[in-house]
């Protein structure tokens, strides 16, 4: 069974437990999915934030990002972070080496 | 005498607000404190049954409120403990009979009574939930580990802390050791990193605590029970002892990472 989750949210520690309890039982156990499953949702309630706001917000950054410097809109990663009761929203854009650089 | 008001809530119902609240007063009674427990799930009345005193009701909280009684006239004496008190809550009216500063004024009545004053939650989170966090100087969430709790519980989170109150403590009930370990269950550890508040309590599941309802005698009454020592653990940490949690695993393992969390909070 395929990890879901994203290191983002903390997910990767219990990920990495479930991946091992996944190989020997064959199935997720409850208890992991329910810690999983109420990351995301406790992460949706707190903010309003749904996957499609965050994906639009995505594409309008990548859009002005790209207007001053150049980038890979394929690369840029945007998540939402929680750090006790705090959600932080955390964006990661690798820019191109200037060697790279499209002439005009 | 001024008393601390501290109201239990948890936005699911079934979770132990009422057991909690019965419990805990119990248990501060028994340490010599005085106290007042307030039924706030009007309608609903079940405090008085919990606690054994259903017989010996004549008034309740809407007739403080609305002036057919004295407050004194309302507070029901514990039959086992002559420094605890219930204010029972109406059964024939509804949450709307009571406004928050109908409840801020009665329980500033209150302050100059006794050492606590406890107050009983309805589920949700609408009139009656407003009404009973309204007069709290501390809030106690209680949740179960399980989802749907969880979730309510970080709901009712997020409205006490746009209320500007202190910030609440949390307590986890009816835990099980046996399907935490096999994995089939959210740890304290776990439900505690989702809500990040400070914790106050861990209860295991018990059915000694089903038992005690069905007797109207609290469960903190039974000198055996899991769970009762656990509700005289949170008393003494509202009294501000330092209190360790109960091993209830018997592995140390878990119950250690758990208690240097604690510390942390
Ligand atoms: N630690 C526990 N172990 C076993 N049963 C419990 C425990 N805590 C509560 N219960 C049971 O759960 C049910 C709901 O509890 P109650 O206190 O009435 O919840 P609420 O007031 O939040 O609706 C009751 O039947 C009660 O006896
Ligand atoms: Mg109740």
């Amino acid at each position: 069974m395929a990890a879901c989750g994203t290191e983002s949210n903390g997910l990767l520690e219990r990920t990495r437990m479930g991946n091992l309890i996944d190989r020997v039982s064959g199935r997720k156990r409850s208890a992991i999915s329910a810690k999983e499953r109420l990351q995301l949702v406790l992460i949706h309630d707190r903010t309003d934030l749904t996957q499609t706001a965050l994906e639009e917000l995505k594409d309008d950054l990548i859009a002005v990002i790209a207007r001053h410097v150049d980038i890979d809109p394929d690369a840029v990663r945007i998540n939402v972070e929680r750090n006790g009761r705090e959600q932080r929203l955390v964006a990661d854009i690798p820019l191109k080496g200037v060697t790279h650089h499209r002439g005009g | 005498m001024s008393a601390k008001i501290v109201t239990i809530t948890s936005g699911k119902g079934g979770v132990g607000k009422t057991t909690a609240v019965a419990n805990i007063a119990v248990a501060l009674a028994t340490n010599g404190a005085k106290v007042c427990c307030i039924d706030g799930d009007i309608g609903l009345r079940n405090l008085d049954v919990i606690m054994g005193l259903e017989n010996r009701i004549v008034y309740d909280i809407v007739d403080v409120i609305e002036g057919r009684c004295r407050l004194r006239q309302a507070m029901i004496r514990d039959k086992r403990l002559p420094e605890l008190f219930l204010i029972p809550a109406a059964q024939t009216r509804d949450k709307t009979a009571v406004s928050p500063s109908d409840m801020v004024r009665l329980a500033d009545e209150l302050r100059g009574e006794v050492d606590w004053v406890l107050i009983d939650s309805p589920a949700g989170i609408e009139r009656g939930f407003r009404n009973t966090i309204a007069p709290a100087d501390d809030i106690l969430i209680i949740t179960n580990p399980e989802v749907s709790a969880v979730r309510d519980a970080d709901r009712v989170i997020g409205l006490i802390e746009a209320e500007e109150k202190n910030k609440p403590s949390l307590i986890i009930n009816r835990i099980n050791p046996v399907m935490i370990k096999a994995h089939d269950m959210l740890s304290a550890e776990d439900v505690l990193d989702l809500l990040a508040i400070p914790l106050i309590g861990i209860v295991p599941e018990d059915e000694n605590v089903i038992v005690s309802a069905n007797r109207g005698s609290p469960i903190v009454l039974n000198s055996k029970s899991i769970a009762g020592m656990a509700f005289r653990n949170i008393a003494q940490r509202l009294e501000g002892q330092e209190v360790p949690y109960l091993d209830l695993d018997n592995h140390g393992g878990l119950w250690n990472r758990i208690q240097r969390i604690a510390g942390k909070n």
